[in-house]
């Protein structure tokens, strides 16, 4: 093992995680925002929408995300749609989480009792007042662990991004391996960079979830 | 005029029959007991007159005014409708203050200063002042109940609707809930009570309304109905509470 080779390289991994963490933060965000949107189509069961919705979820979650990757950077542009890679990666990411997020809200609204909902509407609260206030606070409550493990998963997930180009953690690993032959040296660094990335996450995950059962809503 | 009118109310599960023709109403500041069997269908009339269940036929007149055609308004109606349930059913996520302070901030769109103001005065008045900050979980059963009675009063409304509120409640529990109760009535709240506490209902109801099987068979005064019943039916309910014939001591044989 060359340490001072590691210490080297330890720059090139700093801005290739930064990358990693503002990808998988943008995608996570999209993700959030696109499951709670579906959660919200299903729960109220809109037509139409929910007919879209529900195609979404099963093609987003029953092909990798490497198919979906590649469409979207090689095949869109024989269609003369052309993407940076960048964008490609966000939208992939969020296409991909959007679904998995949204089966995480959806088990967090059905676990809003229909007394719930009543006591509100008894208040004189309008039906989009109800979801607010009422409704998704304790959704979002009775979910926070399953989007933390969404999230989790989505930052692993990053790592096919090098497959289009994009320079983060998995690339700059396979770039120094190709380059130097340090084959150890590079994944060792490729490890406890992500190490360093997910396991604080995780611990925090697990302080939320114990906070949330101590905290025992519904009962 | 009556301040609540029903006229002719029908409803259906799934074309099960559940309320057969009801029609009867309530004047300004009369408290009304819903006595009769389990599943009689006294909990889904309360439910009908706040729009959490719809109606197949009749009308529902709030002053006059028919509130059960347009489901649209059905938010605006239910701000002058306070309902109180069996499960207290506060929201589990805010405390009791915000409990409280959420439908007249939020529906009503009323000043904060104003509202808490009240919300203080109410919940001094059932003695639950100290307890504004603490979430609901940290609260008793009839404390809670409590609370939820103050969150629908702070509405402001015209007529209280209670839903069996002591069906859940441990016995020495009870009693402060009921308390509340009488002294609303006392102060000329319009209400509408279900419930299967009979000594409370004596003490509470100006008129008496006794629906089994879906259907109103009996309606009376209090003091008439618990002591000369009309209908064999209603006889045969409030017999159930006599105990009499199994006290120790008193011969099976000479029942009374």
């Amino acid at each position: 093992m060359d340490i001072d080779f590691i210490l080297e390289i330890s720059s090139l991994y700093l801005e290739a995680g930064k990358f990693t963490l503002k990808l998988a933060f943008i995608g996570i965000i999209l993700s959030l925002l696109i499951g709670i949107f579906c959660s919200l189509v299903n729960y109220y069961k809109v037509k139409f929408l929910k007919k879209i919705v529900n195609w979404y979820i099963e093609l987003s979650r029953n092909t990798p995300l490497l198919i979906q990757l590649f469409f979207l950077y090689y095949g869109l542009p024989k269609v003369g749609i052309k993407l940076g890679a960048f964008t490609c990666a966000v939208i992939g990411l969020a296409f991909l989480g959007g679904s998995y997020m949204a089966e995480a809200f959806r088990g967090g609204l059905e676990a809003v009792s229909k007394a719930q909902i009543e006591a509100g509407l008894s208040l004189g609260l309008t039906k989009a007042q109800v979801t607010r206030y009422i409704i998704f606070p304790q959704a979002l409550a009775v979910s926070i662990p399953s989007i933390g493990a969404n999230a989790i998963f989505i930052i692993k997930e990053t790592s096919i991004v090098s497959a289009i180009s994009l320079k983060d953690l998995m690339f700059v690993t396979k770039d120094i391996i190709g380059i130097y032959y340090k084959t150890n040296e590079a994944l060792l660094m490729l490890v406890v960079a992500y190490l360093i990335i997910l396991l604080p996450l995780s611990l925090l995950l697990t302080y939320v979830e114990r906070r949330l059962r101590y905290a025992g809503f519904g009962n | 005029m009556a301040l609540l009118e029903v006229i002719g109310l029908n409803k259906y599960f799934d074309g099960f029959h559940v309320l057969k023709d009801i029609s009867f109403s309530v004047e300004k500041g009369e408290v009304v007991v819903i006595l009769g069997p389990s599943g009689s269908g006294k909990s889904t009339l309360l439910r009908c007159i706040n729009g959490l269940e719809e109606i197949q036929s009749g009308q529902i007149k709030l002053n006059g005014e028919v509130i059960n055609e347009d489901s649209t308004k059905w938010h605006l109606i239910r701000q002058k409708i306070g309902m109180v349930f069996q499960s207290y059913d506060l929201f589990p996520h805010m405390t009791v203050y915000e409990n409280i302070l959420l439908g007249p901030l939020k529906a009503q769109k009323r000043d904060k200063k104003e509202v808490a103001r009240q919300a203080e005065e109410l919940l001094d008045r059932v003695g639950l002042l100290d307890r504004k900050n603490f979430y609901p979980r940290q609260l008793s059963g009839g404390q809670r109940q409590r609370v939820a009675i103050v969150r629908a009063l702070c509405m402001n409304p015209e007529i209280m609707l209670f839903d069996e509120v002591t069906a859940s409640l441990d016995p020495e529990m009870v009693r402060e809930v009921l308390d509340v109760m009488l002294e609303l009535a006392k102060e000329g709240m319009t209400m509408i009570i279900v419930t299967h506490e009979m000594e409370f209902a004596k003490a509470v109801a100006d008129r008496i309304i006794f629906i089994d099987g879906g259907e109103i068979t009996e309606v009376a005064e209090a003091q008439e109905f618990f002591t000369q019943p009309k209908t064999e039916r209603a006889k045969n309910f409030l017999n159930i509470f006599n105990f009499k014939e199994y006290k120790k001591g008193v011969d099976n044989n000479e029942k009374i």
